[in-house]
């Protein structure tokens, strides 16, 4: 029993990083149907920045204030220095985009700050809370937290405000959007902004439990994009549910089966999962393609 | 007016553009294709500021046999393919007299052949036994074997009786090197390896392998095969579940970081690793003692940074290639090759080097010092 509820405490750290980062996609693709791969980046902008003004002397909550303001300064650049500018390109066009975005973020990092991990001090403290003799650290439940701090705001944002329903509004068609009054170039401004403050506050967040460097955003992109499409892109809860079914599918199967094998147990899950439901758990279809 | 000016010095810069590279190709070249940037680059960048250092040192002190020396780095970001571009390059274009340099196995074992084929000296910075194993005729290198660090580890645990072992590795390439080496090392010292497990490189919680390890009976000590920031979640997690038996990391984690990334956890850790990083602590009749301490103090002086092994098999690397050069009276090639292979005795920072036609290493189990980590600092064990 201890190491089942071990393993399933292990799972739900790991998930609650994917889903943190799962949900800094959903907010854009909701938007205007890209995925962000510079996505990761915000999440490593977010955990240097924090990490490099607390060398400089600034309090750590400041420093974490700040960086998410950098962040969201980094992501609007990316928006109305790359996206905007091929607003007429093709979605593909775009995510390619995303995709030199986040290359070319990655190597500012490596020239700005250094090359090497760092970290910052958990929340509450280091020791381990024990529930039924599996150890559990304060810092996961911090995560765990911050992400449902964020579904909550995120879901408010998009379904109880007309700002959110014009965001919406603008995914599901810009020429009507745009009809109506939206102005459209903003609204996906903006969800780069908010997508950018998402992935910083994950970033600065989960840095305590797998530490932080100028190329950690890459891998996590991948992670928290599976977690996306797992749990159905575009919904904020979903995100939440495919990160944390990925993070204790990865756990129970290298703590029962074979900890080699993990990897290929998460994917294999993931495409019997889209095979069955190509939507994700929790994803809608979505009407243009009816 | 301004113009013209202006094109007065933009053909004075061309003229000392065109000028300059002309004194400096009376100077003898040593080749370094090193990773500065990438993955690797925290060994990589060390190894570099130390060439640039030390070159500068020896220049200053009116060079080598009268001549003074120029470093041709390139930077391979970790790229074998790039390695072997470059190192054709610096071969052929750059006619360097030796290399010192290739910071990973992967880069060492794709320039190695160039190596063999041009006949010219090559000093591995990189880890793995292959590169030595079996002797190419005119490959070397400075650094410790991970099959030196498991005998090092298995010496260390048999003394204090503990012989069946848990290994806990990572699925990068150092990881899975070390695991089998430990593994062939492990029947010859009489250890048994119980159990093992393995994590994929960025994984941010290892606690289900830690706790499979915790479940099984008659494991007395823990082994950790990785470098990076893995062996510092695992040894945070270690501590998280509550493990309480002796634990050992590898060599890869020799350096300050890992103490900071693992933080209290580190506590009570036991690795092996090069005398560099207890150069103050090391008894002063200790024959490594003037030469570390000096190293690690001109390093920390120049770069502000702590010192790590890696700088240091540069250091050992360029210090082996002056001495034989100074010994052959030459950068000839064929004689400094055989003056590199006669190194003996040879004081450097991973260890006194004794090197042979058959072993181009020169490196015993001596070479590495056990060390535990105690209060956040290296102490000395033995």
């Amino acid at each position: 029993m201890a190491e089942f509820l071990q393993f399933a405490f292990s799972g739900l750290t790991a998930g609650a990083v994917y889903a943190l980062v799962a949900l800094g996609f959903t907010l854009i693709f909701s938007s205007c149907g890209v995925i962000n791969f510079a996505q990761g980046e915000f999440v490593m902008l977010g955990g240097m920045i924090t990490v490099f003004l607390g060398l400089a002397g600034l309090p750590l909550p400041l420093a974490a204030c700040l960086a998410i303001v950098a962040a969201v300064f980094v992501g609007l650049g990316i928006h109305v220095f790359a996206i905007d500018r091929a607003r007429d390109a093709t979605t593909v066009a775009l995510i390619v985009i995303t995709i030199g975005a986040s290359i070319f973020l990655r190597g500012v990092a490596q020239v700005l700050f250094d090359k090497r991990f760092h970290t910052l001090p958990s929340w509450f403290g280091d020791d381990p809370i024990v529930v039924g003799g599996a150890a559990i650290l304060p810092q996961s439940l911090a995560v765990l937290g911050v992400a449902a701090v964020i579904v909550v705001l995120l879901w408010a944002l998009i379904n109880r405000t007309l700002l959110g329903k014009a965001i919406v509004a603008t995914a599901s068609n810009q020429l009507a959007a745009r009809l109506a009054g939206i102005n459209t170039r903003l609204m996906v401004g903006l969800s780069f902004a908010i997508s950018a403050a998402i992935g910083a506050a994950a970033g600065i967040v989960i840095t305590p439990i797998t530490f932080t460097s100028y190329d950690i955003g890459t891998l996590l992109a991948l992670k928290g994009f599976a977690a996306a499409m797992l749990g159905g892109i575009g919904n904020p809860v979903g995100a939440v549910v495919g990160g944390v079914v990925l993070g204790l599918s990865e756990a129970f199967s290298a703590g029962y089966f074979s900890s080699q094998y993990k990897d290929a147990v998460a994917l294999v899950l993931l495409l019997a999962v889209l095979f069955a439901c190509p939507q994700g758990l929790l994803g809608r279809p979505s009407p243009e393609r009816v | 007016m301004l113009n013209c000016t202006k094109l007065a010095s933009l053909a004075a810069f061309c003229f000392i553009g065109i000028s300059a590279p002309r004194d400096v190709w009376a100077d003898v070249k040593i080749g370094a294709v090193l990773s500065i940037t990438g993955p690797a680059s925290f060994l990589g960048d060390p190894e570099k500021k130390t060439l640039d250092i030390y070159i500068d040192d020896i220049n200053a002190k009116g060079g080598v046999n009268g001549e003074k020396l120029q470093l041709v780095a390139y930077d391979d970001g970790g790229d074998a393919n790039a390695a072997r571009t470059f190192a054709t390059r610096a071969l052929e274009e750059d006619k360097i007299v030796a290399m010192v340099g290739g910071t990973t196995t992967g880069t060492t074992l794709a320039m190695m052949p160039l190596f063999e084929e041009a006949e010219i000296p090559f000093i591995s910075l990189a880890g793995a036994v292959q590169i030595i194993e079996p002797v190419r005729k005119w490959v070397f290198k400075t650094p410790h074997t991970d099959r030196m660090a498991c005998e090092k580890i298995f010496a260390d645990a048999k003394k204090r009786g503990l012989t069946a072992v848990a290994l806990i590795w990572g699925t990068g390439a150092f990881g899975k090197s070390m695991r089998e080496q430990c593994v062939a090392a492990a029947s010859r010292s009489g250890t048994t390896i119980a159990h093992e497990e393995s994590y994929s490189p960025r994984d941010s919680d290892l606690t289900p392998q830690l706790t499979n390890i915790k479940g099984k009976a008659g494991i007395a000590a823990v082994i950790n095969a990785d470098f990076g920031q893995g062996p510092a979640i695992v040894t945070r997690n270690y501590r998280q579940v509550g493990m309480q038996l002796p634990f050992y990391q590898s060599h890869g984690v020799a350096s300050k970081q890992f103490i900071e990334l693992a933080g209290p956890a580190a506590n009570g850790v036991r690795l092996p690793a090069s005398a560099l990083l207890v150069a103050d602590k090391l008894p002063d009749g200790d024959p490594q003692k003037p030469v570390v301490v000096a190293y690690a103090h001109t390093y920390q002086d120049k770069t502000r940074q702590p010192v790590s092994t890696f700088g240091g098999h540069a250091y050992d690397g360029l210090m082996i290639l002056v001495e034989a050069a100074k010994r052959a009276g030459s950068f000839q090639k064929s004689k400094l090759r055989e003056e590199i292979e006669r190194t003996k005795n040879f004081i450097g920072t991973g260890g006194v080097v004794n090197m042979s036609p058959a072993d181009h290493l020169g490196l015993d189990l001596t070479a590495f010092r056990m060390l535990e980590i105690k209060n956040g600092d290296w102490s000395l064990i033995e």
